[in-house]
């Protein structure tokens, strides 16, 4: 992705060779491993973790964050799937129009909330993760959607292949081209940019902070909704606790990836580094002999080194300590 | 802004009127047990009310530190993790056969450590308390699904059982005089002593406070620890009270903890809040349940309410400003 | 970009009966102004009286509650910072407002991004033209920067810059400029200068908020004084005096005297040798004894503040020792400082010096809990005592104890911070910028302040930018550049183009 200034952090370098660095392991342990399938295998794996970190990255970027995102890909892809069972013949096309559009829809609450009634992101957020996650278990009765509950069409678009690769992967590597492009040339990406890095200097400029915020939950919303059409899709089966937990390894994806908490640092690139980081650590796994169990714990350790990193990469660039905020007189 | 006086000292003098939001609770509270008795016959019977106690005494137990920590300006949503990592610990001190004080000591242990991680990342790393317990919180959890896998411990000592499920006097449970202790003590930390001051000071404006002498770092470490010596005490009541630890126990319990300490005033951004306050919302909340298990409402439902609850409270005080300035 | 210079006497802006209030507070009552093409004026007042309200309406921030904006004789509303843009008035301020994460083109053409249409429709970013505007203003100011680079590597010096040269991209018929020369060196002053005359024979209007009264006669050709939200006084600064200007501000005729200090002094109490923390200064040595006032003069980044951090134990020193009563003492934390005796007024009194959502009992008691308490809880009692008394001596005009501090004055927020510090009874008291940002009443009691304690036997640091005032109160002028010491005065002897010199290294090789 392009960047606008030459002076790159030298940290996405670094995280692109220690995850080339544990690929390179992996097939060198195991030679049957160096295949074009192993690649777009992890591809695949990854997808949707990629795309929900598009979105993550974008609300990180103006200093919020979507803890809600799995529960709306739950809903989304619960919604979608119940339409899907009950019209079957309407095929697949308009599933995947309205995913992004249901997904918008629940990222647009986030966005009102924390925009309108100046609701804290994490209030909001958790709120919602909360409420969505309910809706799915009283929409679907506690009932789960099965595969051959669902039309053919439905569950083979992400399968489909592609040039070697599925729709899926396709997806995916579009929508973090789009998302990168988006940030870099639209004036709405660049206000979400100013507005995460210093709301004060934003309102002076005529960046709406608010707006922005709300731009950015929309767009985590409608990569939700979309992911949730995929999730299901490729799974086979919706059910209440669908991507239970995933906000979290989307947002460590991010962080590891060098997206700031604080705002107006982060880039596409560096998230999808994150991603393809978890991705390979996770397939690292069961080849350590590691069962599944350890995944989580794995995921949460990274996350933890990655944050000390951050921080410490933050404080070494600070130049004087304890300075004011604000000089000149108080008014 | 509004022009009360400093949220500090209002709730210390006796002769003080009870200040807006505690009433509301209390208004609130009353509004539950009134229609939970409207809507089941079982619900003001003594009993019923003393089995409730267990719905909220745990979660409350870790909901009252966690208040001082989120007014210290930190928060910590790894809560539910430590919980599962010291039931682990607890498991396996008892299938090695040792004797409950031993098994105690583990979880303590347990807790107080990852409490301490929690604090090492925040205060020495300077890592954010929200990015540090989201980690941790996998870190945690994970651990516990390392450890076990999709295995049950079930095997504890007799005298384990009494700390979740044994009564103290008459109907006043173990598991509630520990809550109400818990209280006490929190209640006087955070209002009468200096330490509660400094808390106040620190999430209130940590710079400020860091050149009037105070140690913020040492502050807000003590206070991760005691949350995760909390975590650790509500692990014990539930882990024996359940009489079995799973790596999946407790899951999603930080939200409704959380919520309990917003609910009960106490702001997102620190410096301002009440225990008073956080004890009435942890018996709403818990009452709340109740209510909606006599109802046969299942759990996840009742959890979009607590969603809607939560953002009702930071949203409906702010929507409520917003007009008395345009009126 | 500019319009042709309105060559009639019309002012460019006018503000008639201007009103704002907020609550019960009446921040403008009646606020009138002329801005005329071609011409600086000099905004001039209290804290207070309404300067940052005027340039948030101005800016579009704000909406007046009455009164009438015209520009050009036709009468605008000034509904958001983007209107005020579009109608051509541009800000430089006095807080940061500019982006770390984005570069110097970015910030530079932050107002107003160019942009250019693809063929397939949607409006693009160009950044080779942003780029290219850029490099071509800061050019023309004769700012030597990358647009390329991200402003969060910048100084602060060159921070302000980058702001200077966004303020000038775009229309700019009206300039405000508030406090522009805080962080600047004298040189980036004189280029300051050099581009404000460059605006005035363009034909823009500016306004000018200033304290410095060389500075002010230097810029400006016309004057405005604000007083409690009100227009006091208009017109050609070559009308008019400094007294009386300063009489206008202040509602009275004030001398500005400085209680003259005592030569009888007491034993040395505190003696730092070759103290050093690089980058932020170096090699320091000095001493005070009882009873005295050892004044810190010294531009921004002379490292005065950094240095009174370390001594009150904020952040160790590498290098160097101190002594207390000829002890050697090794202060790490603030803790440690009060311990010994120290205490520290900040310069920032708002984000370091009180904490403003709580009461002023709550933050004057706030280094001394240790005192009031018993075993670890707080004696209420004993703290109200404590305070009342404070409170009168300092003469702290507030609705009671318990009142937030956020809702007092500029210098009654100062005097807490000042009760507080007194409380911790200190041998040692450094006041960094006691008097900034408070009207010139409050300053004339913190003077007789500082007198009182020196009096008392407090040994007293006073690092100001005033001046006039450091050398009015001071036993002794301490000078700092580029974190040395490099001149130190008696009182008396000091002149002030001497002290500047030394300042601002003047006539000397770097």
């Amino acid at each position: 992705m392009k960047r606008y200034s030459l002076h790159s952090p030298p940290r996405e370098t670094g995280l692109a060779l220690l995850t080339a660095a544990m690929l390179a392991g992996m097939i060198l342990a195991y030679p049957h491993m160096a295949s074009l399938r192993t690649l777009t295998a992890l591809l695949d794996d990854t997808a949707i973790l990629i795309l929900l970190a598009c979105g993550q990255m974008t609300v990180l970027l103006t200093r919020g964050v979507d803890l809600s995102v799995a529960a709306n890909v739950a809903l989304t892809g619960m919604v979608l799937a119940l339409i899907n069972h009950h019209w079957p013949e309407r095929g697949v096309l308009p599933v995947l129009l309205a995913a992004p559009v249901l997904g918008a829809l629940l990222g647009a609450i986030n966005g009102v909330l924390v925009w309108r009634l100046r609701v804290p992101p994490i209030v909001a957020t958790l709120g919602t993760l909360a409420i969505y996650r309910g809706l799915v278990f009283v929409l679907s009765e506690g009932a789960w959607i099965n595969s051959n509950q669902m039309s053919a069409d439905f569950l083979d678009l992400p399968r489909a292949s592609w040039l070697g690769f599925t729709v899926l992967s396709w997806l995916a590597l579009g929508g973090a081209t789009c998302m990168g492009l988006w940030l870099h040339y639209s004036e709405r990406g660049r206000n979400i940019r100013a507005a995460g890095d210093n709301p004060d200097a934003a309102l002076y400029a005529g960046i709406d902070v608010g707006r922005s915020q709300f731009h950015a939950f929309v767009v985590s919303g409608a990569l939700a909704g979309l992911c949730g059409y995929l999730w299901v899709a490729r799974f086979g089966v919706a059910y209440t606790d669908v991507a239970q937990g995933f906000e979290l390894q989307v947002i460590a994806a991010c962080v590891i990836g060098g997206v700031s908490i604080n705002g107006g640092v982060g880039t596409v690139a560096g998230a999808l580094l994150g991603c393809l980081f978890l991705g390979v650590l996770n397939n690292a796994l069961p080849l350590l002999g590691l069962s599944p169990f350890w995944q989580m714990a794995v995921s949460g350790l990274a996350l933890t080194i990655a944050v000390v990193f951050n921080a410490r990469a933050q404080s070494s660039g600070k130049r004087s300590f304890i300075q004011s905020p604000a000089r000149g007189s108080a008014q | 802004m509004n022009a009360s006086p400093s949220p500090a000292l209002h709730w210390n003098r006796a002769l003080t009127p009870l200040p807006a939001w505690e009433l509301a609770l209390v208004v609130a509270l009353l509004a539950v047990f009134a229609i939970n008795s409207a809507l089941s016959p079982y619900f003001l019977n003594v009993e019923t009310l003393s089995d409730a106690t267990f719905q909220f005494a745990e979660k409350g137990i870790i909901a009252l530190p966690l208040a001082l920590l989120i007014v210290s300006g930190e928060i910590d949503i790894s809560v539910a993790g430590i919980i599962a990592l010291a039931s682990v610990a607890m498991g396996l001190a008892a299938q090695a056969g040792c004797a409950t004080p031993i098994i105690l000591g583990a979880g303590l242990l347990t807790g107080a450590v990852a409490g301490a991680l929690n604090g090492f990342l925040v205060t020495m790393c300077g890592v954010s308390s929200i990015v540090a317990t989201i980690g941790t919180m996998s870190l945690f959890r994970g651990g516990a699904y390392a450890i076990l896998g999709d295995r049950a411990i079930k095997h504890y000592p007799e005298s384990f059982a009494f700390f979740g499920q044994g009564y103290v006097v008459g109907l006043i449970s173990c598991e509630l005089l520990v809550f109400i202790a818990m209280a006490l003590i929190c209640a006087l930390v955070l209002h009468f002593t200096i330490i509660g001051r400094r808390i106040y000071a620190i999430g209130a404006n940590p710079v400020t406070a860091r050149f009037s002498g105070i140690h913020t770092g040492a502050h807000r470490f003590a206070l991760f620890v005691a949350v995760g010596m909390a975590s650790a005490v509500a692990a014990i009541l539930l882990t024996s009270r359940l009489g079995s630890t799973r790596p999946s126990i407790a899951q999603g319990w930080e939200l409704e903890i959380v919520s309990m300490v917003i609910l009960g005033g106490v702001a997102v951004d620190g410096g301002r809040g009440s225990i008073a306050g956080v004890v009435l919302a942890v018996l709403l909340m818990g009452f709340l349940t109740v209510g909606f298990g006599l109802l046969n409402i299942p759990g996840i439902v009742m959890s979009i309410f607590v969603g809607l609850l939560l953002i009702a409270v930071v949203a409906v005080p702010r929507l409520l400003s917003v007009l008395r300035s345009r009126l | 970009m500019n319009k042709p210079l309105s060559q009639s006497n019309q002012p460019l802006l006018t503000l008639s009966s201007v009103r704002k209030q907020f609550g019960g507070v009446r921040a403008l009552e009646d606020a009138n102004l002329e801005l005329h093409a071609g011409s600086v004026t000099a905004l001039l007042g209290e804290n207070g009286a309404g300067k940052s309200t005027l340039v948030k309406i101005l800016t579009g921030v704000l909406q007046p509650d009455g009164g009438e904006i015209r520009i050009n004789g036709s009468s605008v509303r000034i509904e958001s910072p983007r209107a005020a843009l579009q109608l051509g008035i541009s800000a430089i301020h006095q807080e940061s407002v500019v982006f770390g994460a984005l570069s110097v083109a970015e910030n530079i053409c932050i107002n107003a991004r160019p942009r250019r249409r693809t063929p397939l429709g949607p409006l693009l970013v160009d950044w080779t033209e942003m780029r290219r505007r850029a490099r071509i203003l800061l050019s023309e100011l004769e700012i030597d920067l990358d647009p390329d680079q991200p402003v969060s590597e910048l100084t602060i010096a060159q921070k302000h810059l980058v702001q200077i040269a966004r303020a000038l991209n775009g229309a700019h018929r009206i300039v405000i400029m508030d406090e522009p020369t805080a962080a600047l060196s004298r040189r980036e002053t004189e280029d300051l200068f050099r581009i404000a005359r460059r605006l005035q024979n363009q034909g823009s209007a500016l306004l000018f908020i200033g304290h410095k009264f060389d500075e002010i006669f230097a810029l400006s050709n016309r004057y405005a004084v604000f007083r409690d939200g009100s227009t006091i006084a208009q017109g050609l600064l070559r009308d008019t005096t400094q007294e009386r200007l300063i009489a206008d501000m202040v509602g009275r005729i004030v001398e500005q005297r400085f209680p003259a200090p005592n030569p009888h002094l007491g034993s040395e109490l505190l003696r730092v040798e070759a103290l050093s923390q690089t980058p932020f200064f170096r090699d320091v040595s000095f001493s005070v004894r009882r009873g005295e006032i050892l004044g810190f003069y010294g531009l921004v980044g002379a490292g005065r503040s950094e240095l009174m951090q370390a001594l009150f134990g904020l952040q160790a020193a590498q290098e160097g020792k101190v002594f207390l009563d000829g002890d050697a003492v090794d202060i790490r934390s603030p803790e440690a400082a009060i311990h010994n005796g120290l205490a520290l007024v900040p310069e920032d009194r708002q984000h370091q010096g009180a904490i403003l959502d709580l009461a002023i009992t709550d933050n004057i008691s706030l280094p001394n809990l240790h005192r009031l308490g018993c075993r670890g809880f707080i004696r209420r009692r004993r703290e109200r005592s404590a305070t009342q008394p404070l409170m009168q001596y300092l003469q702290i005009k507030a609705a009671g104890q318990h009142q937030r501090v956020r809702e007092l004055s500029g210098g009654n927020q100062q005097k807490v911070v000042l009760a507080k510090w007194l409380a911790t009874r200190p041998r040692l008291l450094i006041l960094d910028e006691p008097t900034k940002g408070i009207d010139i009443g409050a300053k004339v009691a913190v003077y007789q302040l500082i007198r009182e304690l020196a009096d008392q036997g407090i040994a007293i640091i006073l690092v100001s930018s005033e001046l006039p005032e450091v050398l009015g109160l001071s036993n002794r002028v301490a000078v700092m550049r580029h974190g040395r010491v490099r001149a130190l005065f008696e009182y008396g002897q000091a002149q002030p183009e001497q002290v500047m010199r030394a300042a601002t290294g003047a006539g000397e090789y770097a």
